[in-house]
Order: C-alpha cells, then structure tokens, then sequence
C-alpha cells in the first residue's frame, strides 16, 4: 500500500515548492485496517486518520462503515473512491436484500465491492475488507485488494500501516481464537502499526459483529497499549542503556 | 497584487472562464479524461511450469500472489479444471486471472447446457483465449496475464501458452525460462516419450529449484494432470529443501 502510494502520488511535491502539499495531495486514508474471523463472527479494526500528503484532515475518521446489519467494509486508499464504491455497494445490496426479502451474505457484499473495484480498477485507489456475519457461513472476511481480486481469509490486514504488523500478525494469530482474544489482537497490531506509520494514527476503533448484533468500541489514543520501545528513552532508562541512540 | 508579497503558486494563470484549469502538479493534463488503458498488475503470480509425458500433461504452479515483493496471499489457486479434457494455469494479475476463470466457467456451463455431447478441446479453448488476449491487446487495456494450457483430448496431448504480448510456439516459464531450460532440457532431450512419474518428478524438482532461486517463491504449490480418464488437481504440497551447502560457506572471500 505504501509502495503503491508512493508511486502515485511521490511525483506531486516536486511541482508546487510554494503552495503547501495539502493543496495538491489527494486526501488519502492512509490506513492500517484488519479483520479477524472467529467462531460465532468476526472483529474488525480500524486507526481514525486521514491525511492530505503530511496534513491530518481527520483524526477521528470512521473508517468501519455499514453496509448492511451484519456487513461491514474497512475502508483503505483515496477517501473519495472508498466513500463512493462503499455508498454503491450499499444500494445495490439493499436494493438486493429487499428482493430476497431476506439477510444478505457477506459473499454477495464482497462480490459487489469486487466488480466495482476490479470494473474501475484504472480509476481507482481502493483497497476494502469486507466483514460479516450470515447464517449460511457464520463470520467471514473477505479482501478485495487494489486491483479487484478476491479472497477469503480468516485474518486480514490491510492499509498502508499493514506491512508493519505482518510480523505480528504472523507470530499471533492461531485458529479458533475467541472473541475477547480477537479484540486484543486486533487492538495489539493496530497500535502497533499506528506507532510507526506516519499514516496511521489517532484512535482505534473496533467492532464485534455476530448474529445478535453489532457491538462497537473505541480506544481513544491516551489509552492504547503501551509497548515496551513506545519513547526511547523510557526504555532505555528501565534496561539501563545508553540514552544516545548508537544503531 | 498581492500587499504581503507573497505570491501562491497555485492562483498564478488562473482558470479562464470556460477553460479547463490544470492544477500544478496534477496528474491529469487538462482535457484528458479518466485513464481507461495501460494495466498495472497489482497481485501477481510468478511462473507457471508444463511438461508433457506419454498419456498426459502435467501443470503445475505455486500457490503465492505476491503484492510487488510482499508475499501477501499465501494460499491462492493459479490452476483451473476448464473441463474434463483441459487444464490451465495462469501467472500475472489475479484480479485479470479471476475475471478469465469466471468467463471460461460461464461458457463451459454453456456449452453443457448444449447437450450434444461436445466440449471444448484444449485447442479451441487456447485458440479463443488467444483471441481475447490479442483483442484486448489491441484496445491497449490487456488481460496482464501468462496463460498455459494443457490437454488431452482425442488421444492427443496438448501444450501452449499464451500472454498478453500474444508470441506463440515456445512454451516458457515467464521469467525462469533461461534457467529452467537445461533442466528440463536434460530429461525430455533424446527421448521421444517420459513416463508420467518422471514427468512429476521432473517438474516436482523445477518447483524446488524456483523456491531457490525465484525471490517471489513460495513453497507451496499444487500440480494439475491431465489424461485420458480426467483431470486431477493434487495440492497444496511443499518441497523438500536442502540448505547443507551453507555450512560450505563463511564469510565472503
């Protein structure tokens, strides 16, 4: 994601050496998303900032956005294409459930982003997680990269902020976790992610969906996991370093 | 102008009335409307192998859709059972290899629906597909994709490839090529006919060497047969790798 943004976007900065980069930068969701399937549902995650090149437009987005009851999408890549394929998505799967005359699936959900993302793909900037619960499969999460391919997975990570926790991810994750499990997880790598991508960043907002409903939270930035390299010189002082940075 | 002295880049040859305005540093010359052509692939598969023995072909292809350098889906199918007599296997775009699975299974079910007891042979599928990449070539919006098709249909084997730059005749294992030649080339040279066990064996043996050598590798993959009672897919299966020659190696003189 950060490669592919750099790409797009690296060769603006150079033309406008007087006008500031939020003038001309496309207002990105520069993101770190997740979600996690467990038995009964899925968990999904999100940080809470937009840029405009280095400028925070937003520190407190919303980045899980309903697409039905039980569907979500996360959303990662250009506000504008996200906050638009989402809006159609929306429709078109309400226009659907209302003909079915019953609960959409989240493989509906996730197909209709797919066309949309893969029809457009030259125009687009849009990496989506699509997450839910239906009756027929229970939780699922689906991922509908750039590009427009699509792929279910028990765990996914996306944004710019994902190639930091791919490690952590990795390490941490096992099948047939619990809920609360699901939730610390999450929590823990997007807290991660958001400590080292300038991209990322504010507060975390989580959400548990399952068959009796929608459960969201949100952990406001004074209140993330600290961990133990969080500020240098906390660190050093508690392991007895040197203060001076030598690497 | 401007009392402070500063003067903002950006409102300098301003928007005419009437006139598209080009914004300093967008991407977009005035006038040009949205980019409809030019593919960039984003998931990508690396190479496709084939080899053909007596009775059969076999097609195999690791199971990595690799985001640039990232190893990002590490449990994809590349491989397709178009029916009975024809396999396919596809490196490049996914997203484009999704688009072409979902088309080819279309008509498969459309032509069964036919009922008249044919189906498609390998050659009409990679002759259609062939056609489908060079059209859309030719539009400059191509399906960003390495296709290999195997079959046995009619007693005859069946082995081609075909990619968005549309060369027939020489079957190649996209970038690899150079270095799988001499392997293969050591087994099938002077032999008009391999077994089928040497041919898993040969290309079980070029799926090791490309985990070695191909950085977007991953060892996982799955192996398509084709004969004349069918098609099987066996997979996901990981190769036995040996690092012993690192305890030859120390330092770098």
């Amino acid at each position: 994601m950060a490669a592919a943004t750099a790409m797009r976007f690296g060769q603006l900065s150079s033309g406008s050496d007087m006008a500031p980069d939020w003038t001309t930068k496309e207002v990105s969701t520069g993101t770190t998303i997740m979600a996690v399937e467990y038995d009964g549902g899925v968990v999904i995650g999100a940080d809470s900032r937009t840029t405009t090149g280095a400028y925070i437009a937003n520190r407190v987005t919303d980045k899980l956005t309903p697409i039905h009851d039980r569907i979500f999408c996360c959303r990662s890549g250009s506000a504008a294409d996200t906050q638009a394929i989402a809006d159609v998505v929306t429709y078109q799967l309400g226009f659907h459930s209302i003909e079915l005359d019953e609960a959409p699936l989240v493989q509906t959900a996730a197909n209709l982003f797919k066309a949309s993302c893969y029809r457009y793909r030259e125009e687009l900037m849009a990496g989506i997680i699509v997450a839910g619960w239906d009756k027929r499969r229970g939780g699922q999460v689906y991922t509908v990269p750039v590009g427009g391919m699509l792929v279910r997975q028990p765990v996914s990570v996306g944004g710019s902020g994902s190639t930091y926790i791919y490690g952590y991810m990795d390490s941490n994750y096992k099948p047939n976790m619990t809920k609360d499990q699901c939730l610390r997880l999450v929590s823990g790598a997007l807290s991660l992610a958001m400590e080292r991508d300038g991209s990322s960043g504010g507060v975390v907002r989580l959400a548990a969906i399952s068959e009796t409903g929608v459960d969201r939270q949100v952990i406001l930035g004074n209140q993330l996991p600290k961990w133990s390299t969080t500020g240098y010189i906390p660190y050093c002082l508690s392991k007895g370093l040197e203060i001076y940075p030598t690497v | 102008m401007d009392p402070s002295g500063l003067k903002l880049n950006f409102w300098e040859n301003g928007p005419k009335p009437g006139q598209f305005y080009s914004f300093p540093g967008s991407s977009l010359t005035p006038g040009c409307g949205p980019i409809k052509h030019t593919l960039n692939p984003m998931v990508t598969g690396t190479s496709v192998l084939g080899v053909k023995f007596t009775g059969g072909v076999i097609i195999a292809a690791d199971m990595l859709g690799s985001y640039g350098s990232l190893a990002r889906f590490r449990n994809i199918s590349r491989l397709m059972k178009v029916n009975d007599s024809t396999i396919l296997g596809a490196s490049g775009d996914y997203a484009d290899y999704q688009y072409m699975k979902q088309i080819i299974e279309q008509m498969v079910i459309d032509e069964e629906l036919l009922g008249d007891g044919h189906s498609y042979s390998p050659k009409a599928i990679h002759s259609w597909l062939t056609r489908v990449m060079y059209n859309r070539r030719s539009k400059m919006n191509p399906l960003w994709n390495t296709v290999v098709i195997g079959g046995f249909y009619n007693d005859e084997r069946w082995l081609e490839f075909s990619n968005l730059a549309v060369c027939l005749g020489l079957f190649s294992v996209r970038l690899f090529f150079v270095s799988m030649q001499p392997l293969m080339r050591e087994v099938v040279e002077n032999k008009v006919e391999i077994t089928k066990d040497e041919a898993r064996a040969l290309i079980e043996r070029c799926l090791k060497v490309l985990y070695y050598r191909d950085a977007r590798s991953y060892n996982r993959h799955e192996i398509a047969i084709v004969t004349k009672e069918g098609v099987e897919i066996v997979g996901p299966m990981s190769c036995e790798t040996n690092w012993e020659i690192a305890h030859m190696v120390s330092g770098f003189e």
